[in-house]
């Protein structure tokens, strides 16, 4: 298939310039290459500017409520282990709202794959401070500059044992494209965090900020993206330099090898008879 | 020879109540009684003061009553805070000599504890001892306590089991051989119904038989007992339970599971609901079928995390924001639990939206044997579109409007076509719109079409002795076993009941063609606020004479009500 056949016809509601059509484009190129039926992939979004791209998307859709989209995701893999399902988010959507269940899903380690967008800002609601707003930026709330720290999601997501965990650049839509394949192809939960310029309500994390400073990581040869101590590492870097590509992948059992390969309740909707059980309590 | 015996035993956490509360249960449902038990227990594991109270009769029983004939407390303690709970012919079981109580007085002096030891070395034998003595006491053959001690403890071990009716013997015989218990010798029982379970089973199981394949919940009293019936049979029937990160979670994942064509379930109680609330109006709204169980505890905030009330009917009347169709049921019974749940099912997949099921502490830990389930009433209705019935469409229109309201369902993967499900407000393909008439026509089609056709799907009220009343009671939920009992107790015949199973949608021809001959009204309700009152106001203009309501976080027993009622009437 090609990337026009997974193109949607609702009109694109992003600001003109957005770093969001970057990462549109990414996605239907890596879904392209996939070799699915969109019929059996899943996006699945809460809300935000990030949560609107399944509707662009030829694919199925659940856009469900801010911070949520998690969970809805991952029981939909559960269910029905035959569909593809990621998750298009946001840093406010994953991070802020959803943050519980960001840790806990990479906790079951479900073969979902996860793509952050992350703009280091609220954009739907006009420019207020996000998880991964740098300290000192100023808002029209955080009027002397974010006092909190910056969210560090990918050391987080190491260190709580997700083990696909990867930077992409919305501007480099070959290199994010090839990111998302690799990332849906893990078997487990995997993360990939888009830096994506909002040109509308960031003034300080623009493209040219971001260009200026990320830097592919396995230029480095003698990084290893299977140890964790230098992937932990690499997900400090922030500031003058900024790690992108696959920072850290590892390999353990996902949430349906540990429950058991053969549940799929999905095919399994007649077992219901509970004559068998009812001695059970007489 | 007597045609009811009540029983209660005491005794701190982690005495083992729950084991000797089955083990008598079962030895008196065994020699063909019928059994009505309720547990009353403090928030701590070890500790405190917690009792089971069984009553055991002749004929069916439904409530529990103030007062017992036979009290076992296990401590001293115990003793002190339920001695005034006896009948003036009931009796205290008494170990002198671990209670230091010097003189016997009143009680039945046996060294339980000593048996105990002599049985097994260990004071848990004390329960088994118990069983013992309370089957002397009614005139039960030490057979059936035996067997019944060999069948619960035979996962344990031989040793176990040898133990336990050794030590139930050794209780029996000490109380034929020292106490005379003519005054508590039950009438012979005759066959009495077979299954012996709890009103959060009957939720469980009614889940599993209708086709329930993914449970997901946050642990909460008294609701969790659901997601262990769950538990306990998902290797069987293939369901996935999965224990959330909280109940926001658990609410989201049981949509996302019901969104791919999987029948799901969550359980929680008020303050786990109260956070759902965003979950059930996204049901609403995506139009997913959702089901629910909100198993009330006396609130606000953490309240009283074990005991029962039934203040949330306000909650789950405005759960979710905004303006969509769902429907609640609040069973009165164990039975009407288990074929709730499985209607639930049917009318959430039916009609796309959000069905609540209100129990309460009560109602889910009390127990009765009751008759096999009909499972024919209430059986599985799929209602989707299948992979044949999809090939047909071509464009698919997740939100497609129809004179009904409801648009066929069709599931990811079963159809050669994309799905958008979407909790903005939606065009018919499912896609974010901001136009206004689309807008009117999607509320229409989830609020007004849909609580049209829900309005004929009201269960009818049950009612008692309503032809030639002149007043009625009313009542949900809980209250529905003792009331209906009091008033058999009671027998007048100017006086009435009437139990709503289902308390939203309300019809109200349905009801007011029921009371309209009653001169007086009054609601029963294990609340301060009379919510039940409030809503029949509301939605049928019907102004009650009065409450009896109840909110000490208790039960009302059998003997408390009968003493409201009559005053009442009287006043």
């Amino acid at each position: 298939m090609q990337p026009e056949d997974f193109k949607s016809n609702d009109p694109i509601a992003w600001c003109p310039g957005c770093g969001n059509f970057g990462i549109l484009t990414a996605m239907q190129k890596a879904l392209s290459s996939l070799n699915k039926d969109p019929k059996d992939i899943l996006l699945v979004s809460g809300i935000g500017q990030a949560a609107k791209l399944p509707h662009y998307i030829k694919v199925n859709c659940f856009n469900g409520l801010h911070g949520r989209a998690l969970p809805v995701a991952a029981a939909a893999k559960m269910v029905n282990p035959e569909l593809t399902v990621l998750v298009s988010t946001g840093d406010g959507d994953c991070y802020g709202e959803g943050g519980n269940h960001f840790l806990h899903n990479i906790r079951r380690n479900i073969d979902i794959t996860v793509i952050v967008h992350n703009n280091q800002i609220y954009g739907l609601t006009k420019g207020q401070a996000s998880p991964t707003t740098d300290q000192g930026y100023n808002t029209k709330i955080q009027r002397e500059g974010v006092i909190l720290n910056r969210f560090n999601s990918l050391a987080l997501a190491i260190a709580a044992g997700c083990g696909f965990v990867a930077r992409g650049f919305s501007r480099q839509t070959e290199d994010l494209a090839e990111l998302i394949v690799k990332a849906v192809k893990h078997p487990g939960f995997s993360l990939v965090e888009v830096m994506q310029p909002c040109v509308s309500f960031n003034k300080v994390n623009t493209y040219d900020w971001y260009a200026e400073r990320l830097y592919r990581v396995e230029e480095d040869n003698s990084f290893n993206p299977k140890d964790m101590q230098s992937a932990l590492t690499r997900s400090f870097e922030w500031g003058e330099k900024i790690p992108l590509g696959l920072i850290y992948q590892s390999e353990d059992k996902t949430y349906q090898e540990r429950i058991g390969k053969d549940k799929n309740p999905f095919l399994n909707q007649d077992n219901n008879a509970i004559e068998k059980i009812m001695e059970d309590f007489v | 020879m007597i045609e009811e015996l009540n029983i209660r035993i005491t005794g701190e956490a982690g005495q083992g109540m729950n084991t000797i509360g089955a083990v008598i249960s079962k030895t008196f449902k065994e020699a063909g009684y019928y059994i009505f038990s309720h547990q009353d227990y403090m928030s701590r594991i070890r500790g405190g003061n917690n009792f089971y109270q069984i009553r055991v009769s002749t004929d069916a029983v439904h409530s529990p009553r103030e007062k017992v004939d036979i009290l076992i407390p296990l401590t001293a303690e115990a003793l002190k805070i339920h001695e005034k709970s006896l009948n003036e012919e009931g009796i205290a079981i008494v170990d002198k000599k671990r209670f230091k109580i010097e003189n016997c007085g009143d009680y039945f002096c046996i060294d339980f504890y000593n048996q105990a030891d002599e049985a097994g070395g260990d004071d848990i034998y004390v329960n088994a001892v118990s069983a013992g003595i309370l089957a002397a006491l009614a005139g039960i053959d030490l057979d059936i306590v035996q067997q019944v001690l060999s069948d619960i403890f035979s996962s344990k071990g031989e040793k176990i089991v040898r133990n336990n009716k050794k030590a139930a013997e050794l209780g029996f015989h000490k109380t034929k051989d020292t106490f005379d218990s003519a005054r508590f010798q039950l009438k012979k029982g005759k066959e009495s119904p077979r299954y012996l379970l709890t009103g959060k089973q009957t939720v469980g199981l009614g889940a599993i038989s209708a086709g329930c394949k993914f449970y997901s919940a946050y642990p909460m009293s008294p609701s969790t007992g659901v997601m262990e019936t769950v538990a306990q049979y998902a290797d069987k029937f293939g369901i996935i339970v999965e224990q959330a990160e909280d109940e926001i979670a658990a609410v989201n994942m049981v949509i996302g599971a019901s969104a791919c064509g999987v029948r799901s379930m969550v359980s929680t109680s008020g303050g786990g609901f109260a956070l759902m609330g965003e979950g059930i109006s996204l049901a609403g709204m995506t139009e997913t079928p959702l089901v629910v169980g909100n198993f009330q505890r006396p609130g606000p905030a953490t309240g009283f995390p074990t005991r029962t009330e039934q203040a949330d009917l306000n909650l789950v009347l405005g759960a979710g924001h905004g303006e969509f169709a769902k429907v609640i049921y609040a069973p009165g019974t164990i039975e009407e639990s288990f074929y709730l749940t499985r209607r639930a099912f049917n009318i959430a997949e039916k009609y796309q939206i959000p069905v609540i099921i209100l129990s309460d502490q009560f109602l889910a830990d009390s127990a009765r044997n009751i008759e096999k389930f009909d499972l024919d009433r209430d059986a599985i209705e799929r209602d989707f579109l299948s992979a044949e019935e999809a090939k047909k469409i071509k464009e698919y229109k997740r939100y497609k409007l129809t004179s009904s309201g409801v648009s066929p369902r069709a599931i990811f993967s079963l159809i050669n076509d994309v799905i958008y499900i979407d909790s903005d407000e939606h065009t018919e393909e499912g896609h974010i719109t901001e136009d206004g008439a689309i807008r009117i026509a999607m509320v229409e089609k989830r609020y007004q079409k849909k609580m049209k056709l829900l309005n004929e799907e009201f269960i009818d009220p049950v009612v008692y002795n309503i032809e030639d009343a002149d007043t009625i009671f009313l009542c949900f939920g809980s209250v529905f076993n003792v009331l209906k009992e009091s008033l058999e107790v009671i027998d007048n015949k100017k006086l009435a009941m009437l139990h709503l199973p289902q308390v939203w949608p309300i019809n109200q021809e349905k009801i007011k063609s029921k009371i309209k001959s009653a001169k007086k009204l009054y609601t029963i309700e294990n609340n301060a606020e009379g919510q039940l009152a409030k809503l029949l106001r509301r939605e049928t203009g019907v102004e009650v004479t009065g409450s009896i309501l109840k909110y000490d976080g208790r039960p009302f027993t059998l003997d408390s009500l009968i003493r409201q009622i009559t005053e009442t009437i009287k006043s």
